[in-house]
């Protein structure tokens, strides 16, 4: 066992030097009755070989041939070479929480830029050092929104990812918040009127999409305006993080939370996980935010450094009475979207922002000859979703090509009477125009 | 062993001499090298670089003519500006200020800090596994749903629970879904009740976890033995409690042997039994928390199973549980049908559920690692990883004793925790310590926890350090002790050796600088 040093010598002299019989001896405090009897019914050891023969076959039973025109949530994007050989380096990728700066200044570093590139992208003051995901972000806003206000009733908006609602839902169940849905409007942007009627004394937080589940530039200004009238917090959520290199900051915008993945930056789709949640906010909220944050500070000769505070916000100092119980975060995911994001610089992210959009609109137009009409008429960034008829046949026809289509709608909004024929799918630039002319003409059939 | 690079190992000989007397050299092997400043990425001031390569995006879509002009920027501000040779420099510099696994000993005791096994990322990165979309028609994606399905019935078996569910992302949201389980069952009962039982040596996420899921946190005292006592586990129980949640061995790498006494106690009124299996190292093959009372457990995927998770993360939380406790799980599961495999995620298959911890499946490619882990050891190498482990504990813990203070001397399991009592007494603590082991080249221990020993040295091995590190490192804590006593005040004024001295933490906290910003100053 390659992973074992110890010889069968090593075990002995171990065992006479603490005075014990046999390994067994070891597990004396185990009551017998407690222990195992048998062995584990796992299958047995596989070598190095054998192991990837293994998974290699298993892994090609996934067809991954062609990039997904799906997105929904989870993003395929090109990551450069780069970023893994750096994220491999061993000092960084097996090392854990930064607990002792002068030994992780590395880490902390990096995490300092991480949350630097997370303030410049949504246009916020302050960012934590990451969060388990996107999901979990926006219910860690939405409870954080209910401390800072003292209220317990939170607006969101139908067009924020139906995952991150789910959550939502699942976090709020015992604390006993009251959630409102807000449906949008024919052209796929919130329906601000039935979001005025719904925001009131009550209301801790509005929480709309940035672009939002729908691939739609939703009306974040307007979203932000009702809930500051009433004394609310907005909460804007970012799955595709690609277009704030293009689109408005959260943060400009009127929001007070920015919410999300950086999963585009520098990290595979990977079945969905893991991928850095990022969580972002104005500076007065700073005691009530949740996770760890870095922070810069000088060495005993003076010299700039960086290390974990405001740790008494967090479960190893407060325990019941934490900002959250959030303790092992995401940081290698953070960590591989840095070094994607200092990779493409200002210049490149806007390039990249971008060549998403087009190559969206690329799509938009394919489909549009092939006659079929996207079902939302509001800007989009680089996802859409079109009219195909039945996107359910449409998904299971493309399947049998190896072409993972796009995620058909009705599974998330069956009461949506343009449902059953929305299709909502991506183009990024992973996927050439020649690719996204076939994958037109393929779903036409 | 030799001396091929010429270093002088003598320390390790010969433990009595001080550090001072051999300063060259930390029993780690750490001794001084070249080092790098490196300001960071915003502060380069270049412009007009990149360290990307795109495509033209072909076709003539000009955002800034089709897009309403209030909805976009003309640039992120602040980025910096960079090629990619500067960027694999930076990156590259900031990781030698670092100390990981692959640099030394790193007992950080809880944490579990083993071997990650390159093979696993060679695997996680075969594209099937790396470029495989969560939404994927489940025909293009039945290798990832295998691998999903065999690790839940490794799992379920490894701790001997009926099933697991993988969705959570790490031990933590491990906890809050075994709450949330617990809460749906009594729900279902008629009566969520108000109370969670915690022992006094538990991990802050315990009554983190059982905070936010609305329950009322009642501290148990854990006995002079470490351990948590039946009677005490009886006067608190009641009617109103939930559950308990028992880290099981505990924090002081302790087993609670009354832990089957203590589920009886808990079920007779109706209680759930609740195990915190971040040390579940320490079982491996020897024992399995589903064979002992509890009704449901959380793994650490990336400590038990070596995932690695750099800086903080990521993580995966599985949790498992008895069969009463199925209904209630989180979606999804994966189901085999035939030779098929589905993903459940429509409620109407599982009405009773909790609903969704997370989005989509959970961390998928911290599940190939850890089955990647399984597959290679098989069930022997998973037994023989616990019991290396309990040995390499009580090895380090024998040659401990004596130059520290021992504060419990109940049997240790995977850990074993030690405090600074005989070096307070020159003035010298667990921080001085810890600080003055970097200077040796090893990481040190988790300091400060568990909270019932004051001053807690908790050291954790893992299974995956050899006799000689283990030995090497027992050299360094015995040379910092008898510094302690002939030169407390070198122990005080180290790390030495590292890129940056003990850093002002007041500082930090009291005027926050958390993000860079133009002239930003830290003074
Ligand atoms: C005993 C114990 N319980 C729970 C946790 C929480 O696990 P995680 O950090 O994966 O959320 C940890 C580790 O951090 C731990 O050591």
């Amino acid at each position: 066992m390659r992973y074992h040093p110890h010889t069968p010598e090593d075990v002995r002299a171990m065992l006479d030097a603490i005075g014990a019989e046999s390994l067994d001896a070891l597990f004396r405090s185990i009551p017998q009755r407690l222990r195992l009897s048998r062995p584990l019914d796992l299958p047995p050891a596989a070598d190095e070989i054998t192991l990837f023969s293994e998974l290699r076959a298993l892994s090609a039973r996934n067809d991954t041939a062609h990039p997904p025109f799906v997105g929904a949530g989870c993003y395929a994007h090109h990551v450069p070479p780069v970023v893994d050989q750096l994220l491999l380096r061993g000092e960084f990728f097996t090392a854990y929480t930064p607990y002792q700066p002068e030994i992780s200044q590395g880490t902390l570093q990096a995490l300092f830029e991480w949350q630097t590139f997370v303030c410049l992208l949504t246009g916020m003051d302050v960012s934590n050092a990451s969060m388990y995901d996107g999901a979990t972000a926006t219910a860690e806003a939405a409870l954080m929104a209910t401390r800072v206000t003292g209220r317990s009733k939170i607006v969101v908006s139908a067009a924020v990812h139906p995952e991150y609602r789910k959550v939502l839902a699942t976090y709020l169940r015992s604390t006993g918040d009251e959630i409102a849905t807000v449906p949008f409007g024919a052209d796929g942007r919130t329906d601000l009127a039935a979001l005025e009627k719904a925001v009131d004394g009550e209301t801790a937080a509005v929480i709309v999409g940035y672009p939002s589940f729908l691939g739609v530039v939703d009306a974040l200004p307007e979203a932000a305006a009702i809930a500051k009238r009433a004394g609310a917090l907005t909460i804007s959520v970012t799955a595709e993080a690609v277009a704030l290199g293009l689109l408005q900051a959260p943060g400009a915008l009127g929001a007070d939370v920015a919410v999300g993945t950086f999963q585009s930056f520098g990290n595979p789709v990977s079945f969905g996980g893991p991928a850095p949640g990022f969580f972002a906010l104005r500076e007065q909220y700073l005691r009530q935010m949740p996770g760890r944050v870095c922070g810069a500070t000088v060495d005993k000769h003076g010299r700039r450094g960086f290390v974990l505070t405001l740790s008494t916000r967090e479960q190893h100092i407060r325990r019941e009475k934490a900002t959250s119980n959030i303790c092992t975060n995401s940081g290698l995911c953070a960590l591989a979207a840095t070094i994607h994001l200092s990779l493409l610089g200002k210049k490149g992210l806007a390039e990249l922002a971008r060549l998403n959009y087009a190559r969206g609109r690329m799509l938009k137009d394919a489909l549009g000859r092939a006659g079929i009409a996207p079902v939302f008429s509001a800007p989009a960034f680089n996802e859409m979703a079109f009219d195909v008829g039945d996107a359910e046949a449409v998904v299971a026809r493309l399947a049998k090509r190896g072409i993972a289509a796009g995620a058909p709608l009705g599974r998330w909004y069956p009461e949506l009477p343009k449902a059953k024929g929305a299709l909502l799918c991506v183009a990024t630039e992973l996927h050439t125009p020649e690719l996204i002319e076939l994958f037109a003409q393929s779903v036409k059939g | 062993m030799g001396n091929p690079t010429g270093w002088k190992p003598s320390m390790e000989k010969d433990a009595k001499t001080t550090t001072a007397a051999h300063a060259e050299v930390g029993a780690g092997g750490a001794t001084r090298g070249i080092v790098h400043e490196e300001p960071l990425l915003f502060e380069r001031g270049s412009t007009g670089r990149s360290g990307v390569s795109l495509p033209a995006a072909g076709g003539d879509f000009d955002p800034a003519r089709e897009l309403p002009a209030a909805l976009l920027r003309g640039g992120v501000e602040g980025m910096p500006e960079i090629s990619e040779l500067e960027v694999v420099r930076h990156f590259t510099r900031m990781s030698s200020w670092n100390h990981g696994i692959d640099t030394g000993f790193y007992p950080l005791g809880s944490c579990t800090m083993k071997y990650n096994p390159k093979s696993s990322e060679a695997l996680a990165r075969l594209p099937g596994f790396a470029n495989v979309h969560p939404l994927a028609p489940a025909e293009l994606a039945q290798g990832a749903l295998e691998l999903m399905y065999r690790l839940e019935r490794a799992l379920s078996e490894i701790a001997g629970f009926d099933q697991t569910t993988l969705a959570p992302a790490a031990g933590a949201q491990g906890e809050l879904c075994g709450l949330m389980l617990i809460r749906a069952y009594h729900q279902a009962h008629g009566n969520p009740r108000k109370k969670v039982l915690i022992p006094d040596t538990a991990h802050g996420t315990n009554p983190a976890s059982s905070a936010l899921n609305g329950y009322e946190v009642v501290q148990l005292s854990s006995g002079a033995d470490g351990r948590l006592h039946p009677e005490t586990v009886k006067a608190a129980m009641d009617e109103d409690v939930a559950a308990i949640m028992i880290t099981n061995p505990n924090t002081l790498g302790i087993f609670e042997s009354h832990i089957a006494e203590i589920a009886e106690i808990v079920h007779a009124k109706g209680g759930l039994v609740y195990g915190d299996g971040a040390n579940m190292n320490a079982l491996l093959g020897v024992a399995r928390p589903g064979d002992m009372g509890f009704d449901v457990m959380q793994y650490n995927l990336h400590k038990t199973f070596a995932t690695p998770h750099g800086g903080g993360g990521p993580g995966s939380g599985p949790v498992g549980v008895k069969a009463e406790l199925a209904p209630f799980l989180p979606l999804p599961a994966v189901v085999k049908e035939g030779e098929r495999y589905r993903l459940v995620v429509d409620p109407k298959e599982r009405p009773q559920t909790i609903g969704k911890l997370r989005e989509f499946w959970g961390n998928f490619g911290m599940f190939v690692r850890a089955w990647a882990l399984i597959r290679e050891y098989g069930p022997e190498g998973v037994a023989q990883t616990g019991k290396l482990a309990v040995l390499n504990a009580n090895y380090l813990r024998k040659l401990l004793q004596g130059a520290y203070n021992l504060p419990y001397e109940t049997d240790s399991l995977h850990e074993v925790v030690f405090d600074d009592k005989l070096q307070k007494a020159h003035g010298v603590t667990t921080m001085d310590v810890a600080k003055r082991l970097i200077d040796h080249g090893f990481h040190p221990p988790t300091v400060y926890f568990p909270l019932v020993v004051s001053g807690a040295l908790m050291i954790e091995p893992t299974e995956t350090e050899s006799k000689e590190t283990l030995e090497r490192f027992a050299a360094a804590m015995k040379a910092i002790a008898e510094e302690a006593q002939a030169d407390p005040d070198a122990v005080k004024a180290a790390p030495t050796r590292p890129f940056r001295a003990r850093l002002d933490e007041t500082r930090a906290a009291r005027k926050p600088i958390l993000r860079w910003s133009p002239g930003m100053k830290v003074e």
